[in-house]
């Protein structure tokens, strides 16, 4: 797999020059960032989302953005919490975090979770934290309006047949439909969509907690009924978007045994490769 | 005269009774909590015009909505028609409005290809529902009285727009041979080709003509009282539903105030714990709902998009978003109905959550929204799940093991999983 060659290529010489900075240590130098990097738990533990996170913070240093991420800081949004019905618990890991994102005067955030997304945009503002809340879908298509990221000119994915699994949490429950689109039409791939896409997207699985449990009995796994749309567009690559829509869709194509046939990556991830990163 | 005297008195009672169970409905409605949803009325509006009466959301589905349109259409065109039918059987006039000329005939000209559309349209629909192998027209929750209901409607009116047709089959017959009364107005495109099937003599056709005007009328009328028993009360709700909407982004769930002041006064000693009587947490039963919930459920005509696009609902779970909003309804009958015989709320031993909905339904649930998208009158079934979740989880300490053991490890590491808080930036150090 040629892809996969190249990442692995890239990532060696790219990691060791890569500082990630913590808005503790900006402060210390009486720094503040443009953009706090809001990582999420996924981001952080899942080796899988780790690889995403690293990309953002790629595209993120080599666009010169001042960013940060909170480091040990940070907490879960609550998230899980909340969609499993536990709202004490959600709102306490809600007032804790912002109390330490208004400490440090945080104004915008981007993440690469359309749960803390979700979370942070919409249900932290009543509780007493009011930030600008972008998904890095988002960051990265402004990105390339502006001119910030300019993809390789013979670049892997060129003509390849992708396709975009939308998240829950970012398109129906926020409508972000378009930046992810855009974001791999400007590298000339060929955009094929599912069956069921945009607004009547097909759920991976993972939403309202599913991530944490068993599911109940059925006759068929969510992400399997999904995985077969994927199968049935003949795409090559699907693109995710979401750190547990990338496990779910991973376990799907594992289960399927297509794993030679469609490969996984976030929208993170083939831009920063697609840039040279 | 007489006629007109049965005439007034069965329009009275008909509205009368259709005016007693309109309140009750309102009553039931009323025992939910208070939502505000009288904000942004512009925006209200729009909603209103675009989702009931555009019939925005149909149109995901172009078929049935091309259908229904014509069903819709016809539905609200055709009252026209039911006016003058009123002031005639009330002041014994025939055609009252024939006065109007050319524009009479126009009139019932499109009126004759309304009600042929609106015909063939549920004679398509009759079918599709019981031969047609449609996923959202199986399912459990679909007993015999749903699908009983859903064909009584579609039978009604293919009877009332047949006694329309031949109403005026009958009427145009009696214009040509001069009949008395049978003055000569409208048009009749669609009837012209019954005639044929007609006697001939006058007296017949005055009985068949009177026949089918009676039974038309009081065919409406019993019609309209049949809407508060059955699904197809969407007909009128739809408005006031899709009115009040929610117009946040679907994925804001509403924090909950009380725990609010709960968690800050746990946060910060030197505050006063909350004081006064603590309300129950989440949802019990339909008293804890919203009373938008419970017009939803009122609005809901059990079309089944929801159930057709729930993951859980599609991959086999119990899970159904129609079942959600259908238990919703049927238990605030029973507790109206409780509440009409005893005076007051009375507590029958029963609750929305496992006498109606299980706790293996509510669990199935994704909270992906594709239910609440789906529906052409912006219904809500993930807020019912959410409130019967969060009474299960904040009342009852009663979630899976592997939810709550999601609970303890955000408690004690900050993350959902059981990975140490200090080890939350290990991937940004590579040694």
């Amino acid at each position: 797999m040629g892809v996969r060659g190249i990442e692995i290529k890239k990532k060696t010489t790219m990691e060791n020059q890569l500082h990630i900075p913590t808005v503790a240590e900006l402060m210390a130098k009486g720094e503040s960032p443009e953009i706090l990097f809001w990582v999420g738990c996924a981001g952080s533990f899942d080796e899988r989302a780790q690889r995403i996170t690293r990309d953002i913070c790629k595209i993120l240093a080599h666009v010169g953005l001042r960013y940060a991420i909170l480091g040990t800081e940070e907490n879960c949004t609550g998230d899980p919490a909340k969609r499993a019905g536990n709202e004490f618990l959600f709102q306490m890991q809600a007032m804790m975090n912002i109390e330490i994102l208004n400490g440090y005067e945080i104004k915008k955030i981007v993440t690469a979770c359309p749960h803390c997304f979700n979370t942070l945009k919409n249900e932290y503002p009543s509780l007493g934290g009011n930030y600008e809340v972008i998904h890095h879908t988002q960051l990265i298509q402004s990105l390339i309006d502006e001119g910030k990221l300019r993809p390789d000119d013979g670049h892997i994915f060129k003509g390849k047949k992708i396709t975009y699994h939308d998240p829950c949490y970012l398109g129906r429950a926020n409508d972000v439909y378009d930046a992810p689109r855009e974001i791999l039409e400007s590298l000339d791939v060929q955009l094929t969509e599912l069956k069921r896409c945009r607004s009547n997207g097909l759920c991976c699985g993972a939403g309202g907690a599913q991530m944490f449990k068993e599911p109940e009995k059925g006759n068929k796994d969510v992400n399997i009924e999904r995985i077969e749309d994927v199968i049935e567009s003949n795409a090559e690559i699907v693109a995710a978007a979401c750190p547990f829509c990338m496990t779910m869709l991973r376990d799907g194509v594992k289960v399927k045994e297509k794993e030679q046939e469609i490969q996984v990556l976030d929208i993170a991830e083939i831009t920063a490769r697609a840039n040279g990163l | 005269m007489v006629s007109q005297f049965i005439f007034l008195g069965i329009l009275t009672i008909a509205l009368v009774l259709f005016g007693r169970n309109a309140k009750k409905i309102y009553n039931n409605i009323k025992l939910g909590k208070p939502t505000n949803r009288t904000d942004r009325k512009s925006e209200r509006l729009k909603q209103m015009l675009l989702v009931a009466f555009g019939q925005k959301k149909m149109f995901k589905r172009p078929f049935p909505a091309i259908l229904h349109a014509l069903v819709y259409v016809g539905f609200c065109i055709i009252n026209i028609e039911m006016l003058e039918i009123v002031i005639d059987g009330l002041f014994g006039t025939h055609r009252a409005f024939a006065f109007l000329g050319s524009f009479y005939s126009f009139l019932i000209y499109s009126f004759e290809w309304l009600a042929l559309g609106v015909l063939l349209s549920c004679a398509v629909f009759l079918i599709r529902r019981n031969l047609g192998h449609i996923y959202r027209f199986q399912g459990r929750e679909l007993t015999k009285w749903p699908k009983t209901d859903a064909n009584l409607i579609l039978i009604a009116e293919i009877l009332l727009m047949s006694a329309f047709l031949t109403m005026n089959a009958a009427d145009y017959k009696l214009q040509q041979i001069g009949a008395e009364h049978y003055i000569q107005a409208g048009a009749f495109p669609v009837s012209q080709y019954l005639t044929a099937l007609l006697t001939d003599t006058q007296a017949s056709l005055i009985f068949v003509e009177r026949f089918c005007w009676w039974f038309h009328i009081i065919g409406v009328l019993a019609f309209l009282n049949y809407l508060p028993l059955s699904k197809h009360l969407h007909i009128m709700l739809a408005f006031p539903n899709t009115y009040f909407s929610n117009l946040e982004p679907k994925g804001k769930f509403k924090n909950i105030d009380s725990v609010t002041a709960e968690v800050k006064a746990m946060l910060d000693p030197s505050l006063p714990p909350p004081s006064g009587e603590v309300a129950r947490f989440g949802v019990k039963d339909v008293q804890d709902l919203t009373w938008k919930n419970l017009l939803d459920a009122y609005t809901c005509t059990e079309c089944g998009r929801c159930t057709a696009a729930c993951p859980a609902n599609i991959t086999g779970k119990l899970l159904s978003p129609r079942k959600i909003m259908m238990d919703t309804r049927d238990r605030l009958e029973e507790v109206g109905n409780n509440r009409d015989k005893a005076g007051n709320i009375q507590d029958d031993g029963k609750s929305l959550i496992d006498n109606y909905i299980t706790r293996e339904e509510i669990w199935a649930c994704t909270s992906c929204n594709a239910c609440v998208e789906q529906c052409p009158v912006n219904i809500d079934p993930l807020q019912i799940i959410m409130g019967l979740r969060q009474y299960a989880v904040m009342e009852e300490s009663q979630a899976p093991a592997s939810i709550n053991a999601m609970f303890s490890n955000m408690e004690n590491n900050g993350a959902p999983w059981k990975y140490a808080q200090a080890d939350r930036a290990n991937w940004a150090n590579p040694e």
